[in-house]
Order: structure tokens, then C-alpha cells, then sequence
């Protein structure tokens, strides 16, 4: 392209950082140069998530220098940042649930501006970046989706030159990632930098002029990702060959294990979907892939499905029985198995410790011995062979959930279900978030137990893993679902339309 | 101005020291208090703290009476602490001990002077019943109607008093006494008196039953699923609904199970150390108690020792009262900045501050 000319926009030298023991950037030296789209690329725990927490001023290095526009850089605190131009999205959110969109982005502000005023320029950016936000909902109804627009809005309003954004792609659907990488080109094209953390190898190499590799908390390299395939790159961020999960072999058609019907459900905030038409099953040894852009309506299915919302205007019918008016525990004693979208605070606490999140979901009272004394033995033996299994990196059963990064705490929460071999296991957003070693694992684990006869509903807003390992795949449009069709059979454009809601 | 900002690790050696940190500087603060109240400090320090256990003079009947009084401490603070636990907030327990008085001695009173082995047992059972039932206006309430549990829990505590006082002067007076307010005394009663277990010490059921409770609450915190219910629940409703259970039944179970127990410490005291009911029975056990419960760190064995120091704080007391002649609310202020030294060190082992400058 046009940037022969080097000129860099930020550096930073030599950078380490320990916590306790461990290195978690080891001298670490980037270059960001004006106008690109820098990749940072690693697996969980690799030093990413440090090294941007000390840019965005965050935390302190232990040794190390940085420049920003050929100045010495070095900001005590997020304000300090912003106040220089670096911005950044993270991938938790940190929004005020009880506020609404638009009072969040407000009170994000360093700089008094008039409400008018601020409203008109939310307005303009989320117009020309196809940021779509109801800025008058409270955050606490809005999905993660529609959260990280509201984040993403926020970072832009303040201008920043260098802008630092934390897997911003994780809950976009593939409409959204192209509007928002649009955004981003256009972004870098008017002159600013944008650091960019995703573990999608694919859209790195969509979007990023240069990559720069970090495994162990220490740089890899730097890559040009368009000379590159996504595998190559992949298998450079782990240090070792990549496999991809093949979908399950076969479903076993005359088995059907879960049929869903559903003529109408209200939400219960105003800013619900309402799940409409829904009429869905799932056989044995299949996976039902469920797409559709965040927001609608897969956290309503979800809890529908669960039982933590019963309505009597649904009908479930799990093999022979039905089930809509047993709650979460019933359901799971008879097969079920549910691992939601939300980790910590919903499928797990990150105030207890990993023995503790494995007592949440106890079918068959298995943890329990006679009067509801917990068999603390069966537990540690369970726990660990989760932690084993899935390969889930922390210190030990006793480690708070809350110290588990989010790809292993994920590992976790799947390992957990799993291990209580679910006749049925409903599944969403499983690698969010998650680094690709991780989400293959996750993945192959879902696969794995198909094939040994459970039966799957995975939703997820990642079009690439539905269409990796689903046998029949459906979408969410504003509560509605389309009629399952074998994914085989689906051509890409086909998908565009049904998730545009044009089928309708 | 001044910031909160939370620190990222929490030192858990430092939140251990918290109630023992508290207790010093609730010593030295008091010591100032006291100075100016014209009492020798360390004279007072000491009489609270030293002599109710070690002084020759005073202690075969203090230490008998430190558990006496730690026994409805200690009882209510456990029931309080279950709830605290799943956030859910009775600070009504006095109401619920006053309750819990008043149906037992009811009871009891109505078959005066009928002598039966069961009057006993059953007296005790309707206490908690009356502390259980006392109770459940705030739960139900809050399950039924979303009512915030801590604004009707103690307005209740003076509706129960005002019942306290009607009974002292109405429905239970003793018609023996000469026009006098109060009931009977039950120790008078052989069937309902709650009589010393150990000759001579005062020491009675309830003391032994606190002790059981100590350890049942700690097998039900620690070893029960219940209690890891009521854990799960407080730390995230969410993560509770998902694991399947129905919060409003264990903020129900909170909240009754508080109450019983503060029911069953009211009815031991009116059976017992107390003897009567009558105007003045309540002394602010059932408030104290929530001191004691965050003092012991919501643990049962926490619990048990942040009763007996509270106790101390009584019992010394009341050698301060007619020794040195301090004012009994100096104790109350005493035990007030107990709680809020705690309070305070919490805040600062959770949150560190930063000074802002102006803008």
C-alpha cells in the first residue's frame, strides 16, 4: 500500500511485566505505524491482554519505554491515555448496567459536553459506523452484542488516535463484522492507528496490515497476515499443528430427542424479544446449529429452554415427557445438560472456587451423599478430572472461578457439563472469547459426545462454527426462527437473507 | 475530595486481622471516650477486658455470665448470619427475640399452675414459632411483593415492643403482684423455669444450646448443600435460578430460620436469666447480635468467639457501671464503634483511596 514511509505512531520498547512469579510480558517491543491496523495475536494467557492494559495506562511496567507520536509515553492511568488519544474497547464490558446507553457513554466522558450536543454526535457516529444502539435502553437489557456497540461508541466519541480494541468481533455476526471493518479501514484511512486482539485468524487476515505474534508473554515474530494463511498464522500463535473438528458422523433420524413449539413468548423487560414461531428438533447424534446477529432472541430461547423462564405457552417434549414446567435441576436429572452464554455470573460465580461451580449444576445428586450432605471426595475427584480433561489451566480445585481467564474458565464450564454425559446438551456462544486452541477443543468435545449419541443444540453467533460442526443449521431473526435446513445444503448468500430477516 | 478504588488483590491475612484490629482500636477510641468522662482509661480498659476473666474477685461470676449472656448473642447472630450470607437483611432479630418471649411465656402462663414434664418443650417450640412466625411478615412481603426485608423487619422490632409493653402491663401481668408491671416469674414455675444446668454458675440450656448451634451452622454452612444454596444465592441470583433453585424459597428460609432462632434465644432468656416478661426485657441482644455476626465474619466459629468478646464487653460493662460509675451508654458506644471499626477496616482492605485533586 501506500505506507512505504515508515512512520511510527507508537512503540514501545523492552516492555516486561511479573506478577508473583510469572513473566506476563517478557521484553516486548512493537511498532504501530500511522493508519494501520495492527494485529496482536495470541492464545490466552499469552501476555496480550497485559501488554494493552500498560498501553491504555492500565497498569505499570516493571521496565521498558514507550513513544506515542515521538514522545515519550507513559500514562498512570486510563484518563492519562485518553487525554493523549489512545482509546480502547474492552472485551468484559465495563458498563453501568442500571444506566441506560446513552447515560453510559456520557458519564465515560473526561470532557463536559452538552447533552445536545453529545446525543447528535452518538447519533452521527453510530449512523456511519452501523453501530445500531436503542440509546435510551438500560444496559442490563441489552445483549453482549448490543453492549460492546455501546463500548465501541464510547472509545470513538473521545477521537482517539490510536485505538486498542479487545476481540471486538466475538458477538458480531458476519454483517456486523463487515459494517464494523468497514468502520475500522475508515478509521485507519482518516489517520488513526487501530491495535487490534482477536484469536479469528480469518479476519485478521481480512482487516490487518501487520501482525505481530505473542506466545508465553514474549513476541513470536511479526507477520504480514495477507501473505499468510489463517492456518499457518494459527499454528504460529500455538507453536504446535492445528486440527480442525468434522462435524458428527450421522444422526440417527428415527430418534428423536427434543422437539420445541413455540406460538409466542413475551419477554420479561421492554427491551426483550418476544420468541415467536419457533418450531424445532433435534435428533440423536446431531447437532442443530442456531445463527442469528446477538440480540435476537437466543438469550430468551435459552432460558426457555433451561427452565430458568417457564411458560406455559411453550411446549417441550424431551423424548417422551413434557418438560416445560420443570425447572433447571429436573430438567438436568432427566439428561439435560446447559452451558449459557454468560460465564461468570451465570453458569459460573466468580466469588467460589472451582469445587464450588461444580456443585451449581449436580444432577442425580451425585455430589451428595444421604440428607444433602455434600461428598466432598466425589467432588474433588470430579473437579479434577474436569481441570484434567479439558486441559483447563489454574492452580488448583480451590482456585475462585474469577481467577480463570475466559477461554479457561470456559473450558471448564463445557468440561463440566459434559462430564455428566447429557443425553442432550444445549450450548450457548461455547467459544466466545475463547483462543482458537481452546475453541477447537471446545468444539471437538461437542462433536466427541455427539457421536456418542447425545443429542445438540448449539447457538452461536459464530457463522464459521456452526457451519464447521452442525448437521442442520437455523436462525434467530427478532425472535422468529427459520425452518432448520441441513447445512450441507445451505449456500452462504441464502444465509444473508434468512438473517436479514428477508425471508419473511 | 477523596476516591474509592478498589484494589485488585484483596490480602486475606489482612482481612483476618480486621475484627482483631477493630477490637484495639476500639480500646484505645473508648480509652479517649473514657479519659473524658473522667474515669481512668486503662482503669476501664482493663475492668472490661481483664478482670471479668482473670481478677480473683470478679471472675467465678463472670465467666459463667460472659456465656450467659453470649448464648442469645451467639444464637441470633447465627440465624442472621445464614441470611447475610444470601443477602438477604433482617435487622429486625430484636423484634423476633421479643416475640419469641412473649408466645412462650404465653403459653406457659395460660396453664399456670399446672405442673407437666411437656409444658417445657412445648414452651420452647412456641417461642420459636413466635420469633418463626414474627418473621415471616418480612418474608413474605418481600417474596410476595418485593417489600425491602430491612425496613419492615425493624419497624416490626417496635411494633413488638409496643406488644412487649401490653403484655407487661395487660394480658400477662402477674395478678399476684400487686399492681406492679410484669409477668410471673417462671423461674418460679418449676415446669417452665429455664433452670440452671450447673449449680450456681446461672448457666442454663440456652448456653449449651448455643454451643450445638455453633456447630450445627457450621456443618450446614460448610458441609450441607443448603447451606452452599444459600452461598450460591447470595454471591448470584442468576447463577442460582440456573442451577435451578427457587430464590424465593431460600430467602424464606433465611429469613424464618433467623427468626426461630432469635425466637429460641428470647424464649430461653424470659424462661431463664430474665424471669419475667415485662417492659424493660429487651436489652438490644437482637441488634448486638448483628454485630456479632459481621464481627465473626459470618462464620459460625467466628461467630461464636465475636459473641463471647461482645459478651465481654457486658459483662465488663457492667463492673464499669458500679465500680467506676460510667454511664451504661458509654458501653452501647462502646460496642457501636466495634462495628464500625470493622466496617471501616474493611473499606480500607477492599478499596484504596486516592486524593483527587480540584478540577
Amino acid at each position: 500500500m501506500n505506507n512505504k514511509i515508515e512512520n511510527t505512531l507508537f512503540q514501545c520498547r523492552a516492555i516486561n511485566k511479573e506478577f508473583g512469579n510469572v513473566r506476563a510480558n517478557n521484553d516486548i517491543s512493537i511498532n504501530v505505524r500511522s493508519s494501520q491496523i495492527h494485529a496482536l495475536l495470541g492464545e490466552n494467557g499469552a501476555g496480550k491482554s497485559t501488554l494493552v492494559k500498560i498501553i491504555y495506562g492500565l497498569l505499570q511496567p516493571d521496565s521498558g519505554s514507550m513513544t506515542f507520536l515521538n514522545e515519550e509515553y507513559s500514562p498512570k492511568s486510563p484518563k492519562d491515555a485518553r487525554a493523549l488519544g489512545v482509546g480502547m474497547v474492552f472485551q468484559h464490558f465495563s458498563l453501568f448496567e442500571p444506566l441506560t446507553a446513552f447515560e453510559n457513554i456520557l458519564v465515560g466522558l473526561d470532557k463536559e459536553l452538552g447533552e445536545k450536543e453529545l446525543h447528535a454526535s452518538v447519533i452521527m457516529l453510530s449512523e456511519s459506523y452501523g453501530l445500531e444502539v436503542n440509546l435510551s435502553s438500560f444496559i442490563g437489557d441489552l445483549s453482549a452484542g448490543e453492549r460492546q456497540r455501546v463500548e465501541i461508541i464510547r472509545a470513538l466519541i473521545q477521537k482517539p488516535k490510536l485505538l486498542i480494541m479487545d476481540e471486538p468481533t466475538s458477538v458480531l455476526t458476519p454483517f456486523e463484522c463487515e459494517s464494523l471493518f468497514k468502520t475500522l479501514k475508515k478509521l485507519a484511512s482518516e489517520g488513526t492507528s487501530i491495535l487490534y486482539i482477536s484469536h479469528k485468524l480469518k479476519e485478521i487476515a481480512d482487516l490487518c496490515d501487520t501482525a505481530s505474534v505473542l506466545r508465553k508473554g514474549a513476541i513470536v515474530g511479526e507477520y504480514d497476515p495477507k501473505k499468510m494463511t489463517p492456518r499457518e498464522l494459527g499454528e504460529i500463535m500455538v507453536g504446535q499443528s492445528l486440527f480442525e473438528p468434522k462435524r458428527p458422523v450421522a444422526a440417527n433420524k428415527s430418534n428423536k430427542v427434543l422437539s420445541v413449539k413455540i406460538n409466542e413468548v413475551k419477554p420479561d423487560t421492554q427491551f426483550g424479544v418476544t420468541l415467536k414461531n419457533i418450531d424445532l428438533a433435534v435428533y440423536q447424534s446431531e447437532i442443530l446449529g442456531i445463527g442469528g446477529v446477538a440480540g435476537n432472541g437466543q438469550e430468551e430461547l435459552m432460558q426457555v429452554l433451561t427452565g430458568e423462564k417457564k411458560d406455559r405457552n411453550v411446549s417441550i417434549k424431551y423424548m417422551d415427557n413434557d418438560i416445560e414446567m420443570l425447572n433447571p435441576r429436573e430438567r438436568r436429572e432427566i439428561g439435560l445438560a446447559f452451558a449459557p452464554e454468560e460465564r461468570l455470573g451465570h453458569a459460573a460465580v466468580g466469588n467460589l472456587n472451582l469445587l464450588e461451580n461444580s456443585l451449581i449444576t449436580d444432577p442425580k445428586k451425585r455430589f451428595q451423599m444421604k440428607m444433602g450432605f455434600i461428598d466432598f471426595s466425589e467432588l474433588n475427584e470430579y473437579t479434577n478430572e474436569i481441570i484434567e480433561k479439558f486441559n483447563v489451566k489454574t492452580t488448583g480445585v480451590s482456585a475462585l472461578a474469577s481467577s480463570l481467564s475466559g477461554g479457561n474458565l470456559q473450558k471448564f464450564v463445557v468440561g463440566r457439563e459434559i462430564g455428566q454425559k447429557p443425553s442432550l446438551f444445549i450450548v450457548n456462544q461455547p467459544t466466545w472469547g475463547v483462543d482458537a486452541l481452546s475453541a477447537a477443543n471446545i468444539r471437538q468435545a461437542i462433536v466427541d459426545i455427539a457421536n456418542t449419541g447425545a443429542a445438540i443444540i448449539l447457538i452461536s453467533q459464530d457463522l464459521d462454527e456452526i457451519l464447521e460442526i452442525s448437521n442442520k443449521v437455523a436462525f434467530l431473526t427478532n425472535g422468529n426462527l427459520s425452518i432448520p435446513t441441513n447445512t450441507m445444503d445451505i449456500k452462504t448468500d441464502e444465509i444473508g437473507a434468512i438473517m436479514g430477516g428477508i425471508s419473511d | 475530595m477523596f476516591k474509592l478504588i478498589p484494589r485488585e488483590n484483596v490480602s486475606p491475612v489482612l482481612s483476618l486481622l480486621g475484627p482483631l484490629f477493630s477490637v484495639g482500636l476500639t480500646m484505645i477510641v473508648g480509652g479517649i471516650l473514657f479519659y473524658f468522662l473522667g474515669v481512668d482509661p486503662f482503669a476501664a480498659i482493663k475492668m472490661i477486658f481483664w478482670d471479668p476473666l482473670m481478677s480473683e474477685t470478679f471472675s467465678t461470676y463472670s465467666i459463667p455470665q460472659i456465656f450467659i449472656k453470649g448464648a442469645p448473642l451467639i444464637l441470633i447472630a447465627l440465624g442472621l448470619s445464614v441470611g447475610f450470607k444470601a443477602n438477604v437483611w433482617n435487622i429486625g432479630a430484636e423484634g423476633q427475640y421479643i416475640m419469641g418471649a412473649i408466645f412462650g411465656a404465653s403459653f406457659a402462663l395460660s396453664l399456670y399452675p399446672l405442673e407437666s414434664i411437656v409444658i417445657f418443650p412445648a414452651m420452647i417450640l412456641i417461642g420459636v414459632i413466635g420469633g418463626c412466625l414474627w418473621s415471616m411478615i418480612p418474608a413474605f412481603l418481600k417474596v410476595k411483593f418485593q417489600v425491602n426485608e430491612i425496613l419492615v423487619s425493624l419497624m416490626l422490632v417496635y411494633v413488638a415492643e409496643q406488644i412487649l409493653a401490653l403484655a407487661s402491663l395487660g394480658f400477662l401481668r402477674n395478678p399476684d403482684g400487686a399492681g406492679f408491671p410484669g409477668s410471673r416469674n417462671l423461674n418460679q414455675y418449676t415446669s417452665a423455669s429455664n433452670a440452671e444446668i450447673i449449680a450456681g454458675t446461672g448457666i442454663h440450656l440456652g448456653v449449651l444450646l448455643s454451643l450445638l448451634m455453633v456447630i450445627f451452622f457450621y456443618v450446614l454452612l460448610f458441609r450441607h448443600s443448603l447451606g452452599f444454596k444459600i452461598k450460591l444465592l447470595g454471591n448470584s441470583p442468576k447463577a442460582s435460578g440456573f442451577s435451578g433453585d427457587n430464590p424465593n424459597k431460600l430467602i424464606f428460609l433465611c429469613l424464618t430460620l433467623s427468626g426461630s432462632l432469635a425466637g429460641l434465644a428470647g424464649i430461653m432468656e424470659v424462661a431463664g436469666p430474665a424471669g419475667q416478661i415485662n417492659i424493660d426485657f429487651n436489652v438490644g441482644y437482637g441488634f448486638t447480635a448483628i454485630i456479632v455476626a459481621f464481627l465473626g465474619r459470618l462464620n459460625p466459629i467466628g461467630i461464636f468467639f465475636a459473641g463471647i468478646v461482645m459478651a465481654l464487653t457486658y459483662v465488663g460493662g457492667e463492673l464499669t457501671q458500679f465500680m467506676l460509675n460510667l454511664p451504661a451508654a458509654a458501653i452501647q458506644v462502646f460496642q457501636g464503634m466495634l462495628l464500625f471499626f470493622l466496617l471501616s477496616f474493611d473499606l480500607f482492605v477492599h478499596y484504596k483511596i486516592k486524593l483527587k485533586g480540584n478540577k
